[in-house]
């Protein structure tokens, strides 16, 4: 395990030095005091673990292929843009547009999570790109989905009526989103469709809570005690004759 | 820009920052934390603006409007205070101080006057008024001659670099004041010039804008019909205008000029409960021309506090934080932080949802 004291250093050098200690097979990397530094763990292939403390700046695992990073407060926005493997964990909250256009890895969000995310990611044979929230999200929450597997928990709903935003799934032609609750369907793109999960979609739930139960510390069967709807798209080419007709 | 073999050509991940700080109780603060928030997103902006506005500043003077003026030389100056004397009574002017930067070059001459209106010159007219006519005249036809901040007990400064570059060249770790906002630029698709930088201001508003505003054209040609004139290359000017008739000319509350500039979407009123969709189908018919589209977050000032707003979907990043009598505004949260590790409450406002932080007394 290597330390790096990252206070007031330039995100280039921060990334250069994580690098570095990669290409020289180190596995693991606690960075203190991260404020704001941008691309942590960007580009990372292999199996290097970084624990990030302090609040670590935008496209946090942009780009990653194989790291962890572990982020123990809030992050910013971006996290796991265009994220190739690998996984991020967030003890706390996360921003707009996380997960953009990923193609793959794991991204959990302990707390709530901004706009757009999950916005465009997609999937490809092996590669499905997956997303867990244990709070709510705003709107826009897998607009332009392609492809890959998001779940909303909604554990900080408290009194609000649902878990999400406005404009869910708008422009979603792949992938699914389970959320704990319901949404009305107002709230919902027209492209997308809810249903109830069958046994599949059920496992899939399962072992998704039962990871973010392990990575967070919660109860299983409490969060699993309140049923899910399934959040599909209707078609793979919803503007396919938006031109042509 | 030209990418040729001599110099690495790099992406340029920029994106404008923004950050406030307002002190509730009016307790004055120097500039060091709003430079260490604002020095930290460094790399959102490119070097081509950046800038600073602060309030409680000149306590000494603060019945009298402070001119921030830029010129391109002497001899404009010398033509501007004459012009100046004609219709201002100037009870004070100086250099402003500055000091060399090696980052900062073709600075314009910069110096502050602090005014006030003789009554005579009036004619009925509130006094703001005229302020504002005169302040658009000189901007608009007054060549090598620009005055970028007008209003009481506040200044503007800014200018092309980086905003802590531009901060050190205008000594503001001297400065104190109860509100202070700054602005990291990437210029889209306006030109980077000294008068361009943000702040925008006019009387005591002040602009810090990340985004763009692509209803510029509709918004220039609503307020060209109450004599404003528009003519900064830059559409963050709207934003500044905007509050000024809304707030300060047609007397109406933030909240309510907030949901004018950034109001609800037609089929979310349609839903609302019927006073609440009459008072927003009124305010979308009055003031559909004020409806500012695009993306953007901004951070306005006037010497009653701060306020905070993004667009109606959230294509800009905003967040906010209290701490005690403070209250903070970033475009990252780490940019908060920076400052303040430990606040009492930090979010992300809603798309479309103003944060407002007045201050709640005389402030000495």
């Amino acid at each position: 395990m290597v330390h790096i004291d990252a206070k007031e250093m330039p995100y280039r050098a921060l990334n250069e030095k994580i690098r570095a200690l990669a290409a020289e097979g180190e596995y693991s990397v606690e960075l203190d005091n991260v404020c704001g530094q941008k691309y942590i763990g960007g580009g990372l292939k292999g199996k290097m673990k970084i624990d990030v403390r302090g609040i670590p700046g935008n496209d946090l695992g942009i780009f990653m292929d194989g790291a962890e990073v572990v982020v123990h407060g809030n992050g910013q926005d971006g996290i796991g843009n265009t994220m190739n493997s690998g996984k991020v964990v967030v003890h706390g909250n996360a921003g707009d547009v996380i997960g953009y256009a990923m193609r793959g890895g794991k991204v959990f969000i302990k707390g709530d999570v901004g706009y757009r995310v999950g916005i465009h990611m997609k999937a490809y044979g092996d590669m499905v790109p997956t997303i867990v929230i244990g709070g709510t999200a705003s709107d826009f929450l897998g607009e332009y989905m392609a492809g890959g597997v998001m779940v909303l928990l909604g554990l900080t709903q408290n009194s609000h009526p649902q878990p999400t935003g406005d404009y869910v799934g708008t422009g979603m032609h792949g992938g699914v989103i389970y959320v704990r609750g319901d949404i009305d369907d107002y709230y919902l793109g027209r492209e997308v469709i809810k249903s109830e999960p069958d046994a599949k979609d059920i496992a899939i739930i399962s072992r998704l809570v039962g990871e973010y139960c392990v990575t967070f510390g919660c109860d299983f069967d409490e969060i699993m005690r309140k049923p899910f709807i399934k959040l599909a798209p209707r078609s793979h080419r919803p503007y396919g004759n938006l031109y042509t007709s | 820009m030209r990418c040729d073999t001599k110099v690495r050509c790099e992406r340029n991940p920029s994106g404008c920052a923004i950050s406030g700080i307002l002190n509730k109780k009016g307790k004055r603060i120097d500039g060091t934390k709003i430079i260490k928030s604002i020095a930290l997103m460094h790399d959102r902006s490119n070097g081509l603006g950046g800038g600073f506005a602060a309030y409680g500043i000149y306590p000494k003077y603060r019945d009298y409007y402070a001119f921030h003026v830029m010129f391109d030389d002497e001899d404009c100056q010398a033509r501007l205070e004459e012009h100046l004397a004609q219709r201002f009574v100037i009870e004070k002017d100086e250099k402003i101080p500055t000091v060399k930067v090696d980052s900062i070059h073709n600075a314009p001459l910069i110096r502050r006057y602090f005014v006030r209106v003789d009554d005579s010159k009036l004619e009925n007219k509130p006094e703001d008024d005229y302020v504002v006519e005169q302040v658009m005249d000189i901007n608009s036809n007054f060549a090598g001659a620009f005055i970028s901040s007008s209003g009481k007990n506040m200044g503007g400064f800014k200018g092309v670099g980086y905003p802590e570059d531009i901060a050190k060249y205008f000594k503001l770790d001297q400065y104190k004041a109860y509100l202070w906002t700054a602005h990291g630029r990437f210029p889209t698709n306006t030109p980077g010039w000294w008068g361009g930088a943000h702040p925008i201001a006019l009387l005591d508003w002040s602009v810090v804008h990340n985004g763009e505003i692509s209803s510029y054209g509709i918004n220039k040609r609503y307020l060209e019909m109450f004599g404003y004139k528009l003519e900064l290359l830059t559409d963050t000017e709207v934003i500044a205008y905007l509050f000024d008739l809304l707030v300060r000319k047609h007397k109406l509350p933030i909240t309510v000029a907030t949901k004018a500039l950034a109001p609800p979407f037609w089929k979310d009123i349609d839903r609302m409960e019927p006073s609440q969709r009459r008072a927003h189908e009124a305010i979308r018919m009055v003031y559909g021309s004020a409806l500012m589209n695009g993306p953007f977050s901004i951070i306005v000032g006037c010497n009653r506090g701060m306020i905070g707003l993004n667009d109606r979907i959230k294509l800009r990043p905003m967040m906010a934080a209290t701490k005690d009598d403070t209250l903070y505004m970033s475009s990252e949260e780490a940019g908060i932080r920076i400052i303040e590790p430990e606040p009492d409450q930090i979010w992300a406002p809603k798309a479309g949802t103003p944060v407002i932080g007045l201050v709640e007394e005389d402030v000495e």
